[in-house]
């Protein structure tokens, strides 16, 4: 049966970022950009995945959101593509990126591109969740998210490799950061939820390591090193924060987790769920806890990013010495400045959490990574 | 003679291709290799029937499943799957670093074919085995001065497993201390051999590993920020994978030692540093080397290698049983050891590959091993400096500016991210100019797009310069003709693989008759 690849592109991705606007999220900042004359470096990037696919276009059909949200670099690129959706030329908002990726999953494509970023990816996980395959082409300004291919032409590589071989997938994280914020100075990240994307070592932002264990496989021995630890030290609480890595270890004791919020167990028991700052705050006043946090893919973050409920007041009451930080070696390595950084908001909680970690990354194996 | 200004020679290889069946697939029922005569009578009148010969519980109910060939089909079976493989003795085998893939001289193979050598037998009694105990007990003294450590033992029969033998000493002598619950933590770094944290795991260690810090060296800082009375050791690779000597590694035996750790040098790869630094020097408490590597003994295939265990004097009543020792009159094999880890081999190690070693170490001598560092290191000097000034598209990360000594982890990642072509596609291409395909890296892949070289003292100028035009040919078709690289190799019996990651996913495919059961056909 021959595969169906949807394609949507965000044709103001980028536009603020080179206009030094950091981010395009909102009209005015393109409208803004576009009086500055900024040409829109989404279509130029559509047009070399779309040339690297051209190759073996008789084993797909091409879906396209219409006119400079996909149909028109198709048909420059000598597709005769089908087109799905409707849009306002000229005019386009994050609405019709959602409306389209939802009518492409519907229609059950094989493999969703988006040419875009972090805000592309946010509207794109709005739709799908991960219901479908989908990758990212990297157009954005913020690319935060580990759901993007390194390059354009790269991502024309693994949809070659994913169709031949139909290859594994793996959730990445969608992140993004307040924009407003952001042009005030002020970085303020989180995690959004996360894609599914095709499982390609080398291929995929984040994913650089290869070898025979399967992600999976990683997961399973982190988490029975940490379940051991919690039976052994059961006099403490665990706050558990967000994550597939920390949500691989509540599997393991069978309980549900929040995926994107903070759990706290007590004696292998959920005793709160998705918790905000003073819950935590409540929680552990008269008992020790431990704080078992995931860095984020990427950038490194281990606080202050996703998490922000594990508050600099929480982190000051559990104490450096209970911060228990595990992760799969392939995600530290995809850590860009190859330490771990926090960001709780207050400086002199930075500055204690400053130093060396013994990073759980497997069965009974830990990796030193430093917080700077 | 050799011309100077000749270029380096292009080959136009091409490897055989024959489509040749699996040896199970083939033969003609009733073809023999061998036609055996029948027995006399006579002699049938005295035995009897072949099979009353045999004990019944031992008798086939049926005859084997195997090919039935002639002499001449065999032959020719092997030697063309033989041409489908890319021989160490007919190409520039510079690829795999780490492996420290050397010459090994024909001459040692006259040795160990000889029948004085092929004849023996485990079971002989040590009065007749004088000779191969004297080889090996000598080259234990070799491997003592060229340590500095005071006793080995060539019972491991691999590098992992004289690691894992180590890492049973330690264990051995901090249980003898009393120490043996509390000391559960063994310490290695990122960039050393992956057999040790591996080994050091088996032996029921818990596992850190040290990430290096901006010098591209484990990070002294981290090592002062774990070691605890839960240190059993540090395991160590210098240089490490990348090449580069760490110059503080006293530092580092020092504070392990402070706390009551034992330190261990896996010396595997001894080619960057033979005759100049030795462990003993280091700090170090144990050792091993590859005897199948640094010392010429061949390897790949999974052939049988030797790993020399060597430890200090504190250590020695651990080592496995038997060690070999000398009464100033005959060799003998000391069995009464009661402290020690107990046995690695039913026998002793794997001797011929230790007499190699031996043959290596006596038709050099000490001057000549030193010389084997210093033409290595050379070796590779120019080799480095060749490639990243000539070839667009690789770098040597970390460490900018330090020279590297026998080896060094190079990357593509900037030729990837031009081309789209990465190390996987070279490895495959490189086949197609007539040398064996590269070793990457080992996992975790630290550094993006790997190409880890080595370069031994036994390729000359022009071999080198060879391997080198080789990669600039083939990073310029990465900028030219992608599409060249990627889809190689195209000269090579083999072509790519279908699925490669269907060969690591265990519900795809299972290697073992459990695996099987348990993924795939529960």
């Amino acid at each position: 049966m021959t595969k169906k690849i949807g394609l949507i592109v965000n044709p103001v991705a980028g536009i603020g970022g080179r206009a030094g606007l950091k981010g395009s999220d909102s009209p005015e900042i393109i409208e803004l950009a576009a009086k500055m004359g900024i040409e829109s470096e989404s279509r130029k990037r559509s047009e070399v995945v779309l040339t690297e696919i051209y190759k073996f276009r008789d084993k797909f059909e091409l879906i396209v959101a219409p006119g400079e949200m996909g149909e028109d670099a198709a048909k420059a690129m000598g597709f005769n593509p089908m087109i799905l959706g409707e849009i306002n030329s000229g005019s386009t908002t994050s609405n019709d990126t959602e409306k389209i990726a939802m009518k492409m999953m519907d229609m059950g494509v094989d493999l969703l591109l988006f040419v875009g970023g972090d805000g592309t990816a946010r509207n794109i996980y709005n739709a799908v969740n991960t219901s479908i395959t989908v990758l990212g082409i990297p157009s954005g300004v913020k690319m935060h998210s580990s759901v993007f291919s390194i390059t354009p032409k790269i991502a024309g590589e693994l949809i070659s490799k994913y169709f031949q071989n139909g290859m594994g997938t793996r959730e990445a994280e969608v992140m993004d950061i307040d924009e407003e914020l952001f042009r005030h100075g002020k970085v303020v990240a989180r995690l959004y939820g996360y894609l599914k994307v095709p499982n390609l070592a080398n291929l995929v932002q984040g994913t650089k390591v290869g070898g025979i264990d399967t992600e999976a496989s990683i997961m399973q021995g982190i988490a029975t090193t940490v379940t051991e630890m919690m039976k052994r030290d059961n006099e403490y609480i665990y706050i558990i924060g967000p994550g597939t890595t920390t949500r691989a270890i509540t599997d393991k004791l069978d309980l549900e987790s929040t995926l994107l919020g903070v759990d706290v167990l007590y004696k292998n028991k959920l005793v709160a769920k998705d918790v905000d700052e003073i819950t935590i705050l409540n929680l552990i006043r008269d008992k020790p806890a431990k704080i078992i946090v995931t860095p984020i893919g990427g950038q490194g973050y281990v606080f202050g990013r996703g998490n922000q409920q594990i508050s600099y007041d929480v982190i000051k009451l559990v104490g450096k010495n209970n911060i228990i930080i595990v992760s799969t070696i392939e995600k530290l390595t995809s850590i860009k400045n190859k330490t771990l950084l926090v960001d709780t908001g207050r400086e002199d909680v930075d500055n204690m959490l400053c130093g060396v970690y013994r990073i759980i990354t497997g069965y009974r194996s830990e990796h030193t990574y430093k917080i700077k | 003679m050799g011309n100077e200004n000749n270029k380096a020679r292009k080959r136009n290889f091409h490897q055989a291709r024959w489509n040749e069946p699996i040896i199970m697939e083939m033969g003609t029922k009733g073809e023999r290799g061998i036609l055996i005569p029948a027995v006399e009578a006579e002699v049938r009148a005295i035995t009897g029937e072949i099979e009353s010969l045999i004990p019944k519980g031992l008798r086939r109910k049926k005859a084997p499943a195997l090919p039935e060939m002639s002499q001449m089909q065999v032959l020719r079976h092997y030697l063309r799957l033989s041409q489908e493989t890319m021989g160490a003795d007919f190409n520039i085998d510079i690829g795999l670093g780490t492996c420290t893939m050397k010459y090994n001289p024909k001459i040692h193979e006259v040795f160990v074919r000889s029948h004085k050598m092929t004849d023996l037998h485990p079971y002989q009694d040590e009065s007749t085995v004088q000779g191969i105990l004297e080889v090996l007990y000598k080259m234990g003294e070799f491997c003592k001065e060229i340590s500095g450590l005071d006793t080995f033992t060539f019972q491991p029969t691999a590098g992992t497993q004289a690691i894992y033998s180590n890492a049973s000493v330690v264990r051995a002598y901090h249980e003898d201390n009393g120490e043996g619950e509390e000391r559960d933590e063994i310490i290695t770094t990122i960039f050393s051999h992956p057999g040790n944290p591996a080994a050091a795991s088996t032996a029921g260690y818990r596992v850190i590993t040290l990430m290096p810090d901006e010098s591209g060296l484990p990070d002294f800082e981290a090592l002062e920020a774990i070691v605890s009375n839960r240190t059993a050791a540090l395991i160590i690779t210098n240089p490490e994978d990348t090449g580069i000597f760490n110059p503080r590694i006293k530092e580092f035996t020092d504070l392990v030692h402070s706390v009551g750790g034992l330190c261990i040098y896996d010396q595997a790869n001894l080619n960057g540093v033979f005759g100049i630094t030795r462990a003993k020097e280091g700090g170090f408490d144990m050792c091993h080397f590859n005897l199948h590597k640094t010392f010429s003994s061949p390897h790949g295939s999974q052939g049988p290698g030797a790993g020399a265990q060597g430890v200090t004097k504190k250590l020695s009543k651990y080592l496995p049983t038997p060690t070999i020792e000398f009464d100033g009159e005959k060799y003998y094999f000391q069995y009464n050891r009661p402290d020690s880890i107990g046995k690695l081999r039913k026998f002793y190690g794997v001797p011929p590959v230790v007499l190699r070693a031996y043959a290596y170490v006596m038709s050099l001598g000490a001057a000549g091993l030193k010389e084997v560092a210093e033409i290595s290191i050379l070796n590779n000097n120019y080799m480095l400096e060749r490639m990243l000034k000539e070839i667009p598209g690789i770098s040597m990360p970390m460490a900018e500016g330090v020279r590297r000594l026998e080896q060094a982890r190079l990357s593509w990642e900037k030729l990837k991210e031009d081309t789209g072509v990465g190390t996987d596609d070279i490895d495959r291409r490189i086949v197609d100019y007539g040398f064996q395909s590269y070793f990457t890296s080992h996992h975790p892949q630290i550094i993006s797009e790997p190409f880890t070289p080595e370069p031994v003292e036994t390729y000359s100028k022009a071999d080198i310069d060879e391997y080198v035009e080789a990669f600039k040919e083939i990073a310029n078709e990465a900028y030219s003709t992608p599409e060249v690289v990627k889809t190689a190799p195209h000269n090579a019996a083999l072509s790519t693989i279908a699925d490669p990651e269907g060969l690591v996913n265990y519900e795809k495919f299972a290697c073992t008759w459990r695996g099987f059961k348990k993924y795939i056909q529960p």
